[in-house]
């Protein structure tokens, strides 16, 4: 393959943004949401046929005699020469997660632009929005496909950045205001982990390339030289820093809580990019680095136990959200946490890893049926004007299309044969009962809450009791540039599961052979459908029980729904710690310290001054005589310095 | 008897001299402005002598001296100028009388 295939993917949406960018007021909005929607497929297109030929052409260029997938820088500039080891490319690396995540990424944004051509129609800055759009596509393309870390650094504070502008694209709201700034302090705070990461690795590989990193990884720890920091080896530093990073960007705990207030931007960017692509970054940093987390135990073991809390954690508090587009937050908050533990307990000598294979399994299939619901509450959203399931319920009728893509969203997600969640899920939760059964009995009882949280929400937008606002203001199925993006992701989620994910990516790049393992798949499935029964139980037409339940244990509900606190601990850590006894003895230091001696230094000069400001008389004739005696004065010194 | 250069810049410090004492005693404004032109022309003086007697060679100095007889021409005729404003502003030109300009 040649080059300019792979630049394209580049350069299209970069191209994209800048003419929507700068020429958007002077276009139409149709005619900005047909050029960001054409260019968007046309990127799609190119991506497809990249990945497709990579997977699929058996060209020896990507894989070799032994099926070993092979990794291709298919270009790599030099772009900053720090040092003759030390240096930083820009390049474009084809290898089986990164021509994954172009196709998740194409497809996931495309749907986007198209839903986003009926969801936005009539709002001022659309064409902004199809620029931010552009700009965030572009961004995530180049972080996957970066062939070293500090590329990936650089997409990694770009798609930040894109974040912080789509989430405040509703400016003039004080709340969407807040919540822009939130997450980007917050995952800024966590990216100065991954910076630091970054650093201590480069320091002691000698180069920022994946290639040499992950393919040698033992040389990597041989030239730590068995350095050590604290108790552990200077590498478990870099690796943990580094997943502090991921740990911002997908929403771990305890730096989750940018991600509900993040539902503030308009719902297409929240499937976009805190559903489908962004939010598994940190899933995708820790793939990337794979081989090198697994020279280091303990770091995994980290990745594994960070993941186990916050599943659980935003599981428990998504049963209790009010907010439909907070459930499904807190339900992707849980998702990824459920990729980050397979990835922690995937290890070589269990089924070649197999945990690697699943987690990334689980993140294409995630991205399309959480894009799915995502984009279907948008369509809720959009037609009874409002997030909160109190304005819905009995829904069904009125939205048919909504309801059966929705509907399939919920089975696919809480692990139901044949729809793809079962598939990855089940490979998951095998690698974690594979690893400890700790692990997988863990997850499996979050994978039950997962199943009843979200059956809980669909019935109460479809089911519960029908809202009596409906004979006044009928809803209605969203227009098609909405519908047709829901149907596409609908029958992406039902067949995804039988992609044979093991053939293309696995961590050594090897082919490894799927099979269903028949206890945990029973068990998982069992869960599942006892959590919807449940669910059926309660939720589907309106009765006391959740009511009676709620007043049963008042002080759980209340925690869970106020998420267990954590803002308020944050707003206590902030404001009373932070703000109030560090930073204000700061501010006493620099107002009572640094500025009193600027000040003294004014007030000597000012005083000095005034008391000899008598000697400017006014008389020329007065300042000729000083002059003179001054000359007279200098005179006489030279004079006396050389003789 | 030998001319040497000190009979050259003794009549220039002479000169110089009675610029500054006219300069500092004298309450007429033209006044102020001869001394002034006394010092320039001592300066000048002083410019030839050197050349002459140092750098018999050169011509540095010679021009020197023509450069600045012609902007002491310049600025004679910009000093009289104000001169000739400060009169017709205060109806007459004792320096006495302009002392506005102060803290």
């Amino acid at each position: 393959m040649e080059m300019t295939l792979p630049i394209l993917i580049l350069a299209i949406p970069i191209t994209m943004f800048l003419i929507l960018g700068i020429g958007g007021v002077y276009m139409s909005k149709k005619m900005a949401g047909v050029l960001g929607i054409l260019g968007m497929g046309v990127t799609m297109c190119i991506a497809y046929y990249v990945a497709l030929t990579y997977f699929f052409s058996g060209d020896p260029a990507f894989i070799d005699a032994q099926g070993l997938r092979l990794q291709v820088p298919v270009f790599d500039w030099l772009w900053l020469a720090f040092t003759n080891a030390l240096q930083v490319k820009l390049g474009f690396l084809l290898d089986p997660i990164s021509a994954m995540m172009l196709i998740v990424i194409t497809t996931i944004s495309f749907m986007v632009h198209l839903y986003s051509w009926g969801y936005m129609e009539g709002e001022k800055g659309f064409q902004r929005f199809y620029a931010f759009l552009s700009l965030f596509s572009f961004s995530m393309l180049g972080l996957v496909v970066a062939t070293n870390i500090f590329q990936m650094y650089i997409f990694w504070e770009l798609v930040g950045v894109s974040s912080y502008l789509l989430i405040g694209f509703y400016y003039k709201l004080p709340s969407a205001v807040s919540a822009s700034k939130k997450a980007f302090i917050v995952t800024r705070f966590a990216d100065l982990g991954f910076l630091i990461g970054i650093l201590i690795l480069s320091f002691y590989c000698k180069t920022f390339d994946f290639i040499p990193i992950t393919n040698d990884p033992t040389s990597v720890l041989a030239s730590t030289g068995g350095a050590t920091f604290m108790g552990a080896s200077v590498l478990t530093w870099a690796l943990v820093l580094i997943f502090v990073g991921g740990m911002g960007k997908s929403a771990m705990m305890p730096l989750h809580i940018w991600l509900p207030d993040a539902m503030e931007g308009p719902t297409p960017v929240s499937a976009l990019i805190h559903a489908a692509t962004m939010v598994v970054a940190g899933v995708y940093l820790v793939a990337r680095m794979f081989p090198l987390y697994l020279i280091e135990e303990a770091s995994l073991l980290f990745v594994t136990c960070v993941g186990a809390i916050t599943a659980f954690y935003a599981a428990v508090v998504a049963c209790c959200q009010i907010d439909i587009k907070r459930v499904l937050a807190f339900s992707t908050i849980s998702q990824i946490a459920f990729m980050m533990v397979a990835l922690g307990v995937a290890r070589p000598e269990l089924h070649d890893g197999f945990g690697y294979m699943a987690s990334m399994f689980h993140l294409f299939t995630h991205a399309m049926f959480k894009a799915l619901l995502f984009l279907g509450a948008g369509a809720l959203i959009h037609a009874v004007h409002s997030n909160d399931y109190t304005a819905m319920g009995g829904l069904r009728k009125y939205m048919p299309i909504t309801h059966w893509t929705f509907l399939i969203g919920c089975l696919a997600i809480a692990g139901i044969w044949p729809f793809s969640g079962f598939f990855s899920k089940d490979e998951m939760l095998a690698a974690m009962f594979a690893n400890h059964w700790f692990w997988g009995a863990w997850m499996t009882m979050v994978a039950g809450l997962t199943a009843f949280y979200m059956f809980r929400l669909y019935y109460l937008i479809f089911w519960w009791e029908e809202n009596p606002h409906y004979k006044e203001h009928k809803p209605h199925d969203a227009p098609w540039q909405m519908s047709l993006p829901l149907i596409i992701l609908a029958a992406v989620s039902c067949v995804a599961g039988f992609i044979p994910f093991g053939e293309f990516v696995t961590w050594n790049r090897m082919p490894y052979h799927i099979h269903i393992e028949l206890p945990v798949a029973a068990t998982s499935l069992t869960v599942a459908i006892l959590a919807i029964a449940l669910a059926t139980v309660m939720y589907r037409k309106k009765n006391p029980i959740p009511s009676r339940l709620k007043a049963a244990m008042p002080g759980l509900w209340q925690a869970a729904h106020r998420r267990f606190y954590w803002d308020e601990i944050y707003m206590f850590i902030t404001h009373k710690i932070i703000f109030n006894i560090i930073c204000k003895s700061i501010a006493w230091f620099d107002r009572h310290v640094i500025d009193a001696t600027m000040d003294g230094f004014a007030k000597i000069t000012q005083k000095t001054s005034f008391a000899i400001r008598g000697m400017q008389s006014g008389s020329i004739q007065t300042y000729i005589v000083w002059y003179f005696l001054g000359a007279v004065l200098l005179a006489g010194i030279t004079w006396i310095c050389i003789f | 008897m030998e001319l040497t250069m000190l009979w050259y810049l003794v009549p220039s410090v002479i000169m110089f001299i009675c610029g500054v004492y006219g300069f500092i005693t004298r309450h007429n404004l033209i006044a102020i402005l001869l001394s002034l032109e006394l010092m320039l022309n001592a300066a000048d003086l002083n410019f030839v002598v050197f050349n002459r007697f140092l750098f018999p060679g050169a011509m540095e100095g010679m021009f020197f001296t023509l450069f600045s007889i012609g902007i002491a021409a310049a600025e004679t005729a910009i000093a009289v100028a104000i001169v000739v404003n400060i009169y017709r502003a205060i109806g007459n030109t004792d320096i006495n009388e302009i002392k506005k300009m102060r803290f």
